[in-house]
């Protein structure tokens, strides 16, 4: 029989704003144990919590983005459990009137293959802290840094069909995300997270089968992973004769495998009920109308105009506009003079290589678009040919450092006297008479090295273009 | 001059005046205190001390704008004290001292008040007696063999004994003016919404508010000019104009229409009670107040709905007190399950685990629908019985308890007959008002008889000013409990 894999993600992503949720405690990452936490977002006896304002900014923007519709009388709830994470032992969330609700996300993946996903709700939501266990103390500690720190949940309608799918959307997500400056969407500090709900089913049933969760993916290749050992389990199981469980299993990265954690039967009674301390929020149509002015600009939209505008190929659009630090300087970098493909060749050439080989992302990157366009000045004024821009660049790379007064500093200023070029050119012929009569006797190798003499003989700041026509000009005399 | 006799606002004057000092005043009050503690518990903490300290600091050319500067007062035990004990009467704080003040204390403390400690009350506010307090219930001042009331308890009972000129206590359901009405003092729960919540450690949140105990309206008109006002560290609170209520007493009710509620004068009232608060309503006839009788159906709904709503967010505000972060815990526990159960069994009394586990029953799968949410409805229904009231009338005149203080002990013994105690208290809270309560008289057994006058939401200088201008009138506020002085 074949099988249909059918699955819902429920994502959480930490919002951007600098301080918590309800508190003006820092959101900032790390941080000695409970240096990041106040009255408030610990939950003392007599404190309230006040909405941060940005929050619920970000949220509307995000729901904005994804087409979803905002419920403009929304309220808080608290769901109720007790946990050491949790030193109010609610968490204040969003159950009966979450911020938006019905949107939809087109993905594409392979090779041109796409489809719409429908978004069920997208809410607000404090974070808990991290409980640290010490098995030589026989002790747990409880680190309340991350309470309060602000997050959305996106809860998608089980529409994905393979973890390629699953994939393409949580990378959409995060260009989205991005783009609106609401998520820097770091899986390493645990700003995305995602639960994939998983069932199976028999390819043209309807009926939806018996699903599974699977909790605190931390990475897209252990979501892909995860999927598809899951998937075969199910179907394993199914095949056997077996029933599936409906269950919360984990992922463990090292066992490549999932292992169940509890079963629906154990499930908590979280007890929602509307949060008191925290009156209704009423969105007006002018707060909503303000907002969709902030809207930036997203990718796609990026992506035509780089191509109508600039003329780019396709291909360079899309490389430049798949992160929006890389956008934003590709930009900027326009402004200030650069020809769009010099940009583009010099971001998707010796920029992404910077990165990558230093293995940052491109919003951490020191380097300027001023730095980068007065490079490409200097090449397209004749000033640096490209190999010693390319050292400059390497040299600037990890600092912003000053463009002009490295090439001053190194004497790296192109050679443009011809007339020295013509003397040197005719120094290397008479040194080479053997490479010469090679070259006259129709062996194309030996011009490529009387260039590579002359080129070594002005330091490598000639122009090659003047040095190969030089040359020529000799060996024909 | 005999000071525990003056108002606070006379003891205000006599300071800013410099006839009286600060310190002496404080000196007065701790030999009140000294004098009857031992008998009506009123206290839980005295930090007599640090208020001497605190009362020479102050100077009388600070006191512009706070006709209390000076005054000694004391907080109900759970709002929280920066570094003092605020333990709620139960086991379960007695070792919790706040790294912070809340915002009542922190504008009092700006505008003068000299705090002579933390009074005792029902643990966690719920109760009608202050019998359930860790720290032994708080007795009548008029009779020791009585309850003051509850929860503000002790807040009663030290202003009666004029151990302190003023007191601040929360309201969640009648908790501030029905043991005011027991120990014939003027007590007022004001609008919701319109004192900052912050620092009070919540019993239920979207019912509790924190008001003035003293011994008049005008008293509580000048501690709430001080301790009103937008906080931005509570999102529940209200913008608005704020400190003028005291400017604003002019006593004259002419043309004041006044509803009175039959649905609150019927069956289980006690005859004596009756008589007193009618008779509020001719006083305020002879000033010129007009006074009609009318229906007012939703009273039989007002216990259940109170009680399903409070208990239902008691028990999510006091799921923090699990032993973990701070606060008592229990010693042997086998895993962190065995931990919340000891701790919560034993810190919690009967009283607070009777009410969690009712609030948490009808937050539960199953039974939500049936309960929390009919209540909500319900609620809904009750505020908009007091809005269409209020169409017609600028007040609502109402007994504050069906009887005078009980016997101490009677009332926990049946705990549903003091739940239906609460029925005229508690739709004051389950609708936002502002209500106040203040001595009409004294019954055969010599013990007082509160009345309660009840405004729209925001009306609280009109419930005020209604409460005055009986004051005026009238000397039933001026009664003090035999043996009340201080030596």
């Amino acid at each position: 029989m074949t099988w249909e894999t059918v699955i819902g993600l429920e994502t959480h992503v930490e919002l951007a704003t600098r301080t918590k949720i309800f508190c003006s405690c820092t959101t900032e990452f790390g941080g000695a144990p409970n240096t990041h936490c106040c009255p408030v977002c610990t939950g003392m006896p007599g404190t309230l919590p006040v909405l941060n304002e940005k929050v619920l900014e970000f949220a509307v923007k995000a729901g904005l983005a994804l087409n979803g519709s905002i419920t403009q009388h929304c309220k808080f709830d608290r769901k109720n459990y007790f946990y050491p994470d949790l030193p109010k032992a609610y968490q204040i969330s969003q159950l009966y009137l979450p911020i938006v609700r019905d949107g939809e996300v087109t993905i594409t993946w392979g090779d041109g293959n796409h489809k719409t996903v429908r978004i069920h709700e997208l809410h607000m939501e404090e974070d808990a802290g991290k409980l640290v266990h010490d098995p030589w103390l026989d002790q747990t500690k409880c680190d309340y840094n991350r309470c309060g720190v602000p997050l959305i949940e996106i809860v998608t309608e089980p529409d994905f069909r393979s973890a390629e799918e699953v994939i393409a959307y949580l990378e959409k997500l995060k260009e989205t995300l991005q783009y609106l400056g609401v998520s820097d969407c770091k899986m390493q500090e645990g700003s995305l997270r995602c639960d994939v709900n998983l069932s199976v089913r028999p390819a043209g049933s309807q009926e939806l089968g018996t699903r599974t969760e699977m909790k605190n993916l931390s990475s897209f290749k252990a979501i892909a992973r995860a999927i598809t050992y899951e998937a075969k389990r199910q179907i394993e199981r199914i095949e056997e004769g077996k029933r599936v469980i409906q269950e919360t299993r984990r992922w463990d990265e090292n066992k490549d495998a999932t292992f169940a954690m509890r079963s629906k039967e154990n499930a908590q009674d979280y007890r929602y009920f509307p949060e008191p301390d925290i009156p209704p929020i009423d969105i007006s149509d002018a707060y909503l109308a303000r907002l969709w002015k902030e809207m930036p600009e997203m990718a796609e939209a990026k992506r035509d105009r780089y191509q109508a505008q600039y003329g780019l190929p396709a291909y360079d659009a899309q490389m430049i506009t798949s992160q929006k630090a890389l956008a934003d300087f590709f930009e900027e970098t326009v402004a200030l003079g650069a020809e769009p493909k010099q940009a583009a060749n010099w971001i998707m050439g010796e920029v992404l290589g910077g990165l990558s080989a230093r293995a940052l992302e491109a919003k951490d990157m020191k380097l300027s678009p001023p730095t980068l366009a007065r490079l490409i000045a200097l090449v397209k004024e004749g000033k640096l040919n490209r190999n010693t821009a390319v050292k400059v660049f390497e040299a600037v790379f990890d600092h912003d450092g000053d463009v002009d007064a490295f090439v001053a500093e190194h004497g790296l200023e192109q050679v443009n006297d011809l007339g020295l070029v013509r003397e040197t050119v005719k120094q290397v012929l008479a040194e080479n008479p053997q490479s010469v009569s090679d070259f006259k006797a129709g062996k194309e190798k030996a011009f490529g090295f009387l260039v590579g003499q002359a080129m070594r003989a002005l330091h490598g700041k000639a122009d090659p273009k003047a040095v190969n026509e030089a040359l020529r000009a000799a060996l024909a005399e | 001059m005999e000071l525990t006799k003056l108002t606070a606002l006379e003891l205000g004057k006599a300071i800013q005046t410099g006839q009286v000092s600060p310190a002496e005043a404080v000196q007065a009050a701790r030999a009140a205190i000294a004098a009857h503690q031992g008998e009506n518990n009123a206290f839980i903490t005295v930090t007599a001390d640090a208020a001497l300290e605190r009362a020479r600091t102050l100077t009388a050319g600070k006191a512009a704008g706070s006709p209390l500067w000076g005054v000694p007062m004391a907080f109900k035990d759970n709002i929280c004290t920066r570094g003092v004990k605020t333990s709620c009467a139960s086991k379960i704080l007695g070792d919790f001292a706040p790294p912070y003040d809340a915002t009542v204390v922190e504008k009092l403390t700006g505008a003068g008040a000299v705090s002579l400690g933390k009074l005792n009350m029902d643990e966690f506010a719920m109760g009608s007696t202050s019998e359930t307090s860790f720290y032994g219930a708080v007795k009548n001042p008029w009779d020791l063999t009585r309850a003051p009331g509850g929860s503000s308890g002790g807040a009663a009972a030290a202003v009666a004994a004029g151990e302190v000129w003023y007191a601040i206590g929360s309201d969640t359901g009648g908790s501030i003016r029905q043991p005011a009405a027991y120990c014939g003092v003027t007590g007022m729960k004001p609008t919701y919404g319109t004192v900052s919540r912050y620092g009070l450690i919540a019993y239920a949140s979207s019912l509790d508010q924190m008001g003035p105990i003293a011994r008049s309206a005008a008293d509580c008109a000048a501690v709430l000019d001080l301790i009103q006002g937008r906080d931005s560290r509570d999102g529940t609170s209200l913008p608005g104009e704020y400190g003028n209520l005291l400017a604003s007493l002019t006593g004259d009710v002419k043309g004041l229409k006044i509803g009175i509620p039959a649905d609150c004068f019927g069956e289980g009232l006690d005859p004596e009670v009756r008589k007193a608060v009618l008779a509020v309503a001719d006083v305020l006839k002879g000033r010129g107040a007009t006074v009609e009788e009318f229906s007012l159906p939703v009273m039989e709904y007002v216990v259940p709905t109170y009680y399903i709503i409070a208990c239902a967010e008691a028990s999510s505000n006091l799921s923090r007190f699990d032993g973990v972060k701070y606060g008592w815990r229990a010693e042997d526990y086998e895993d962190l399950t065995d931990l919340y159960n000891k701790t919560r069994t034993q810190g919690f009394g009967r009283e607070v685990q009777r009410r969690i586990l009712l609030g948490t029953f009808v937050l539960s799968t199953g039974y939500y629908d049936a309960y929390y949410k009919k209540a909500l409805q319900v609620k809904a229904v009750i505020k908009k019985a007091y809005d269409e009231a209020f169409e017609k009338y600028d007040v609502l005149l109402t007994p504050v308890s069906p009887t005078t203080a009980p016997r101490l002990g009677e009332s926990l013994s049946d705990p549903l007959k003091m739940y239906l105690s609460d029925i005229d208290t508690v739709p004051v809270n389950l609708a936002g008002l502002p209500g106040i309560s203040f001595p009409c008289g004294l019954d055969g057994q010599g013990l007082p008889i509160g009345a309660q006058l009840i405004g729209p939401a925001l009306g609280d200088l009109t419930v005020l000013n209604a409460a005055h201008a009986f004051q005026l009138e009238t000397d039933h506020h001026k009664q003090t409990p035999k043996g009340g002085d201080a030596a």
